[in-house]
């Protein structure tokens, strides 16, 4: 378990040392979800209607965006290799690795979206749940992006392969993420969304690890 | 028998261009694809018969 | 069936020439189901009560679907024996069997907008099966571009085989999930629920044209198959004796 918290140190400490990176994903986040308005119009009731959606997709784009650099370094400067011969379970490192990047990729996008909510004229409530929906799925899509990271790892063209693997695979996530917000602004009551991006999160954080380390290690033959 | 002519045939009730749409783009694309697989192998078979004569078993050298 | 080895047909050397014979087999047999389950279609068939003439697309259009589905399962059953037992042929299969499901995806896809246009009055509806099919496309899709930009086949074959094995846990997920998004926003669109009472002969016609399907798949794929083992085994003692016997 102690080389899960260094491995976390170590690459929150990089992504620390290039600040830059991380704001780029946030601010393709804030500036993607700001286009919509200029694009469908004004209206304040049609704003609200899409809103939810329009988060969503956004986070997911803006997720996929920062994915590809998930294990390119490491790979690159034979990090990885040497990780995956380490007497330690690739998969362990692998979680502590998709952790460091949900809190500098995924957590941000969460924490800024009630902003953006507000342009949508989204009320105070949908925005609690827009927090809790986000917090829920990002991981997911950090897990999930975790496997198609590992298989394009080194490809030519490997950022748009990425996404194109990934994005089918994410719209479990999207759909109740997106539907959570929906049914807390029409007076439902969004805990079955919540409860089943819980789940989907549980089976990702057993699931995903495994098949990304094996992944890897086909990568790295 | 459905048709009382060709051409009833062909008119499908009112519905031809719904039901002859589907099924010449389901015969373009299953001759399309064996088209495609004739042609790969063709030149599959002709690169490896050019690459045998020339005695050439890696391939990738250029022959002097 | 108990006479026959069929660890000898596991390698390529072996299973070339066997497919090279039965892929002529599978045309033929093709092509009978298809022309029966055509006759059938279009002249035994009665017209639909309720929806007319337009109902013959499904001949073409329920096969395709359900052969799409069914040759990912295939594929990624393939797929995941050659990555747990290391067999090169199950890894080919799986490749071969790619592009054609990928086909079918398309023609079901395809039929399916051009049947829903004269019945429910418009070309797409985001109805659970249709959304489904359209996500299957772009997991082939995701396949087949996998699999392309990996210039090692082994590494190609791995990892095609571990996509396309995250792809069937997920169909069902994502399934259920576009079925339960779909009920929810279920208002203005059309149900689709309601299955045509089908005669006799139009169950016939739809199963005389699901074996075409089926026949012409193997057909295909076994094509195919044999394009990658020679694509493959090119600098191999068999292939040069081959073409030695054959220039």
């Amino acid at each position: 378990m102690n080389i899960f918290w260094t491995m976390l140190r170590r690459d929150l400490l990089l992504a620390y040392r290039r600040r830059a990176d991380v704001l780029t994903s946030l601010f393709f986040f804030v500036i993607v979800v700001s286009l919509f308005p200029l694009g469908v119009g004004p209206e304040r009731s049609t704003l609200r209607l899409i809103a939810p959606g329009v988060v969503w997709v956004a986070a997911l784009l803006a997720a996929m965006l920062s994915l590809n650099r998930l294990f390119a370094a490491d790979h690159q400067d034979g990090t990885l290799e040497q990780m995956a011969l380490a007497p330690v379970p690739l998969a362990l490192i692998v979680l502590a690795k998709v952790l460091a990047h949900w809190m500098v990729s995924g957590l941000p996008l969460a924490l800024m979206a009630p902003v953006l909510g507000l342009q949508f004229d989204l009320p105070g409530h949908a925005l609690g749940i827009l927090v809790i929906s986000l917090v829920l799925g990002t991981p997911v899509l950090s897990l999930i992006g975790a496997i198609g990271a590992a298989l394009t790892l080194g490809l030519r063209g490997g950022g748009v392969l990425l996404s194109l693997l990934v994005l089918p695979l994410y719209i479990p996530v999207l759909i109740f993420g997106a539907g959570a917000v929906e049914s807390s602004m029409i007076g439902m009551s969004p805990q079955g969304h919540l409860s089943l991006l819980g789940a989907f999160l549980l089976l990702a954080l057993l699931a995903t690890p495994f098949v990304a380390a094996s992944a890897l290690k086909i990568a790295m033959e | 028998m459905n048709w009382g002519s060709w051409s009833a045939f062909w008119h499908m009730g009112g519905y031809a261009f719904y039901v002859w749409g589907s099924y010449a783009v389901t015969l373009l694309c299953v001759v399309g694809e064996c088209l495609l697989l004739a042609h790969r192998r063709r030149t599959l078979l002709k690169t490896l018969n050019q690459m045998h004569r020339l005695g050439n078993q890696d391939g990738n050298e250029t022959p002097t | 069936m108990m006479g026959i080895n069929w660890f000898k047909y596991s390698s390529p050397a072996t299973f070339y020439p066997l497919a090279g014979k039965l892929i002529p087999l599978f045309y033929t047999l093709a092509a009978l189901f298809c022309v029966a389950g055509l006759y059938v279609s279009f002249f035994v068939a009665p017209t639909d009560a309720t929806q007319g003439e337009a109902y013959r697309i499904i001949f073409i259009h329920v096969p395709a679907a359900w052969m799409s589905m069914f040759i990912y399962l295939v594929m990624a059953f393939w797929a995941g024996i050659g990555l747990a037992f290391n067999t090169r042929l199950s890894s080919m299969m799986a490749q071969a069997l790619a592009p054609t499901g990928a086909m079918l995806t398309f023609v079901a896809l395809w039929t399916g907008a051009l049947w829903g246009k004269p019945t429910w009055g418009t070309w797409w509806v985001w109805d659970a099966r249709l959304t489904s099919e359209l996500i299957l496309l772009f997991l082939y899709i995701g396949y087949l571009s996998l699999t392309a930009a990996i210039d090692d086949p082994r590494r190609a074959d791995k990892a095609g085989a571990i996509l396309a094995l995250v792809g069937v846990v997920n169909v069902p997920i994502i399934y259920f999930s576009v079925q339960w998004w779909n009920t929810l926003h279920q208002g203005a669109s059309v149900s689709l629920t309601r299955a045509p009472s089908m005669a006799m002969t139009m169950l016939l016609g739809m199963l005389l044209m699901a074996l075409a399907a089926w026949m012409y798949s193997i057909a295909a794929a076994l094509s195919r198959v044999r394009l990658i083992i020679l694509e493959r085994e090119k600098h191999t003692t068999w292939v040069q004796e081959m073409l030695e016997r054959k220039p």
